[in-house]
């Protein structure tokens, strides 16, 4: 039993099947690659874990108690937090006050302290506001704390989005395309990065993206995926070996 | 400690102008002040859910209403028990005491209000929940039309007057309204609403319950809007569902997208402005509310952001450029 | 039995005027997802055409009182309409989209002339006013003073409320806010059909209304036009890529909405003749109500809406109190939004995961 497990997912969107008898499992610590070609149902499986969908069969287990029933912000309260495809910023904020959002869940102000701004409210968000500036040295966004988010150039505002997800204290980091337009100097930087955090953090982090560089040069163990399917599982060397992915990719003679 | 001095000092202020301000510029404009007050209570409430959460409500008129009617008719019908209950007190003090009871219980209904209308916004987009919010405030106006004990349709006058200082109260709640919204907005649950504003899906992956917290906001904002109303009844002692109509909540919303949604110092400044454009051209009736119509339009089409913009006076910005 | 179905045949003809208006709702949902606030002034608008017109007195003695110059009426006061509502979609809902042009010149032309009437009280000061107002937002464009792009909908959502309060005090100013009443285009018969009793207006409202919508609808899906319409209203973007104008498409769909808006401010006139410029507050709502009730977007649907709404309403009336008939438009609605949202119909769209 992993962190996390999916035993016998599947989601259907109408007549397509999305995702199919899926199985997953994360070990604690791991580095973990979902990979497949464009509509291999990667997003949908993002989605199922972290509470967006419900699967129509099947279970999904975080730390033993299971989630697939739950709505997003309970699966975020128990330890899961995650990036997005298309960068989801909170735009009308600044980068630091995006992740001071993500230390919501850790808040003992009650709406009484926050209204009348008591010592117990004071002290949390001199707290949070350090909590959040301590993050964003990490990934040397602090010297840009007062931007708006919006700002930033894309580089950037991939890495916020990783600050601020890990602001949750997540034991789980799902990273939705975090190589999405980075040019190769980018792409061995967040390599390092992602590492560096997953050491650092203690964190189990599934990545699903397509820049192979990235996916062979940093997960411990991929899974491929193809029509909701999966077609392999293994390590990175077994994986760029499988005739079964070759395939996939590259489709049949 | 600093608050407290803060507060009576305030209390000083209000209750000098309180004395001074009717000799210094008329009772008519006297009347003005007051009123700008009270929808500076309104427009600043209806930001938190508009412009703070970003959820669309264009009835808030309906909240106004349950909270000047319930108000006027808790002070109408319970007014000799609770005398005799605080008979000790003098006049005044009894007139204080249904007051504030009366702003109580206003609060506490269209709070409840806030709740039944806040659920249906779970599930609803956008659009939709700007209907139903719309249909709201014209129910509770139908209602209320057809309730005979509370006047219907012939308006509600037997409403007791409990103060001459309508200034200070007014503008006592208006301090007690900005303060308490620009504290909220300036906190963990600030960060709450205006997260799903932005981005309610990335709000949610982030640990905020985007459920409770848009009730939160309808809550809240209701309450305080039902203050408003209880002080509006109050003060002009009679009632009538025609004050409420969807046109009063587009005048709300008007207020606060002029002076920038998201923005408290906006929704104040477009509460006075509003509320002068509206009486300073009475006299001028169709041709105030043309030329109203086409600035609104006008201010959306070139700067929708408003007067101020969506974070205003009371930019949080400045705290995260301190934290350097 | 019998008063029963009396009251069908007015319910349906009732409930027919709604589906008029809802139908132009519903088609500006469906291709912009915007709910047109001013719809219900088109509504209103339309019946003062028709006002204008039917008294007017060079157009009573062209064409007397017959079935044909009825026709003419409306027709006429359909097509002024149909200007309207493109006007409206052109100076108030498409600066929104993309930067136009002489948006600014059209609103302060308004402003002038409203300014002019104010100060001046006679037609040159209108149009002096006018053109002060253009001259000035014609320089204001040329300094760089263009339409910002709506990226939200409460924006566009508030921009139709002021289009609407602006169509519904500037009919004040300029028709007057008195209550006028509408000529009789027509001659009212009692006809008996059966053991029913029913007046040639309601009739009338019926049979006119049901050639609208088999008209709208072989426009809607047997045209190139009613295609791309629905094209736009699936998927706004694909449908530009694929070529189609769609500014010119919107603006078709508005003029369409509006031109049966006006038959219905038309129709209902014959019934009820009393007009006045806020006459399309009350059946603006109850006819969006009726759009959301059948499906917002979807055209059949709003024909069904207004149908079941206009028989709930009669129905109510006659069953029980007739001061709550406003609200049962709202309590239908609330009904509706909570337990199902996409209507009887459902949506007429497909919505976008």
């Amino acid at each position: 039993m992993g962190l996390l497990d999916i035993r016998d997912c599947t989601k259907k969107f109408g007549g397509l099947v999305a995702v199919r008898n899926l199985n997953m499992s994360l070990a604690p610590g791991s580095l973990y690659g979902l990979i497949g070609p464009n509509g291999a149902g990667k997003t949908t499986v993002f989605n199922l874990i972290t509470g967006v969908y419900t699967p129509d069969q099947g279970s999904i287990e975080l730390d033993g108690k299971a989630i697939h029933k739950k709505k997003p912000s309970s699966i975020a309260r128990l330890g899961m937090s995650r990036t997005f495809q298309n960068i989801r910023l909170f735009k009308s904020m600044t980068v630091l006050e995006n992740v001071k959002l993500a230390r919501h869940m850790k808040r003992k102000q009650s709406l009484f302290d926050a209204v009348t701004r008591t010592k117990l409210l004071k002290d949390e968000e001199r707290q949070i506001e350090h909590d959040a500036t301590e993050l964003l040295k990490i990934f040397h966004l602090d010297s840009r704390a007062g931007e708006l988010a919006s700002n930033l150039p894309y580089g950037a505002q991939r890495r916020l989005e990783i600050a601020r997800a890990l602001a949750t204290d997540p034991k789980v980091l799902l990273l939705d395309e975090p190589a999405a337009g980075m040019n190769p100097q980018e792409s061995i930087e967040l390599m390092g990065l992602i590492r560096t955090v997953r050491d650092r953090f203690q964190l189990t982090v599934l990545l699903v993206e397509h820049n192979m560089k990235v996916v062979m040069g940093i997960c411990e163990r991929i899974q491929v995926i193809d029509y909701g399917e999966t077609i392999a599982l293994g390590s990175p060397k077994e994986i760029q070996d499988d005739p079964r992915v070759i395939e996939a990719y590259l489709g049949g003679a | 400690m600093r608050k407290a001095i803060f507060w009576i000092v305030a209390i000083l202020i209000l209750a000098g102008l309180q004395m001074q301000l009717a000799g210094w510029i008329g009772a008519y404009y006297y009347k003005i002040v007051v009123l700008a007050g009270i929808n500076i209570i309104l427009a600043v409430s209806l930001n938190l859910i508009n412009g703070v959460t970003g959820q669309f409500s264009i009835g808030h008129a309906g909240f106004y209403a349950i909270g000047a009617y319930t108000s006027a008719s808790f002070v109408h019908f319970g007014e000799s028990s609770i005398r005799g209950a605080v008979a000790f007190l003098p006049r005044f003090g009894q007139d204080t005491v249904l007051l504030l009871l009366g702003i109580l219980v206003a609060a506490t209904a269209a709070g409840i209000a806030g709740v039944a209308v806040g659920i249906p916004s779970l599930r609803l987009r956008g659009d939709y929940l700007a209907i139903v919010t719309l249909g709201f405030g014209e129910i509770t106006r139908v209602l209320i039309l057809n309730i005979d004990a509370i006047g219907g349709a012939r308006g509600f006058s037997d409403i007791p007057p409990l103060s001459n200082f309508f200034f200070f109260w007014v503008f006592l709640f208006v301090l007690v309204t900005v303060t308490t919204i620009h504290n909220l907005v300036n906190s963990s649950y600030g960060r709450a609403f205006i997260s799903i504003r932005d981005d309610e899906i990335a709000a949610e992956a982030m640990g905020v319950d985007t459920t409770r917290f848009k009730v939160l906001s309808f809550v809240i904002s209701s309450m305080f809007a039902g203050i408003g109303g209880s002080l509006f009844g109050h003060y002009t002692a009679y009632l009538n569902p025609n004050t409420f109509t969807f046109v009063t909540s587009f005048y709300l919303i008007i207020m606060i997208v002029v002076g920038g949604l998201g923005s408290i110092g906006g929704s104040i400044l477009g509460a006075v402005l509003v509320t002068v454009i509206l009486e300073a051209f009475r006299s001028l009736s169709e041709f105030r509310l043309v030329g109203f119509s086409i600035l609104l339009v006008l201010v959306m089409l070139y700067r929708p952001q408003g007067l101020m913009g969506s974070r205003g006076m009371f930019k949080f910005r400045r705290k995260a450029a301190v934290a350097k | 039995m019998i008063t029963f179905l009396q009251q069908l045949i007015n319910g349906i003809s009732q409930g027919s005027a709604y589906a008029l208006i809802a139908l132009g709702y519903t088609m500006v949902y469906g291709v912009l997802r915007l709910i047109n606030f001013a719809h219900s002034d088109v509504y209103m608008f339309g019946a003062f055409m028709g006002y204008y017109i039917a008294n007017n007195r060079t157009f009573q003695e062209r064409m007397g009182t017959s079935l044909f110059s009825a026709m003419a009426v409306m027709l006429l006061a359909m097509v002024l309409s149909a200007g309207l509502g493109i006007t409206i979609e052109r100076f108030a809902y498409r600066p929104g989209r993309t930067k136009t042009r002489f948006t600014l010149a059209f609103w302060l032309g308004v402003l002038g002339a409203a300014f002019g009437d104010l100060l001046g009280h006679s037609l040159a000061a209108v149009i002096g006013g006018a053109l002060l107002g253009i001259a000035v937002g014609v320089v204001g464009e040329l300094a760089g003073f263009l339409p910002v792009q709506q990226d939200t909908r409460l924006g566009l959502l508030i921009i139709a409320i002021g289009v609407s309060l602006f169509l519904e005090n500037g009919g004040q100013l300029v028709f007057g806010a008195d209550p006028k009443f509408f000529p009789e285009i027509l001659p009212t018969k009692s006809l008996n059909i059966g053991p029913l009793n029913i007046d040639s207006p309601k009739l009338i409202v019926l049979g006119v209304s049901i050639v609208l919508m088999i008209l709208l609808n072989i426009v809607v899906n047997y045209t190139k036009t009613g295609k791309a319409m629905r094209a736009v209203s699936f998927n706004l973007d694909a449908a530009k890529l694929m070529g189609i104008n769609t500014d010119r498409i919107i603006a078709a769909t508005f003029a369409m909405g509006s031109a049966l808006a006006a038959a219905g401010g038309i129709l209902v006139s014959l019934l009820y003749p009393k007009i006045e410029p806020l006459m399309g507050v009350n059946p603006g709502l109850k006819a969006f109500v009726a759009a959301v009730l059948g499906g917002i977007g979807n055209i059949p649907g709003a024909m069904v809406g207004g149908l079941v709404l206009g028989f709930a309403e009669v129905m109510a009336v006659w069953l029980g109190s007739s001061t709550y008939r406003d609200a049962i438009a709202f309590i239908v609605l609330i009904l509706i939004l909570l337990f199902k949202p996409e209507g009887i119909m459902g949506k007429g769209m497909v919505e976008k995961v």
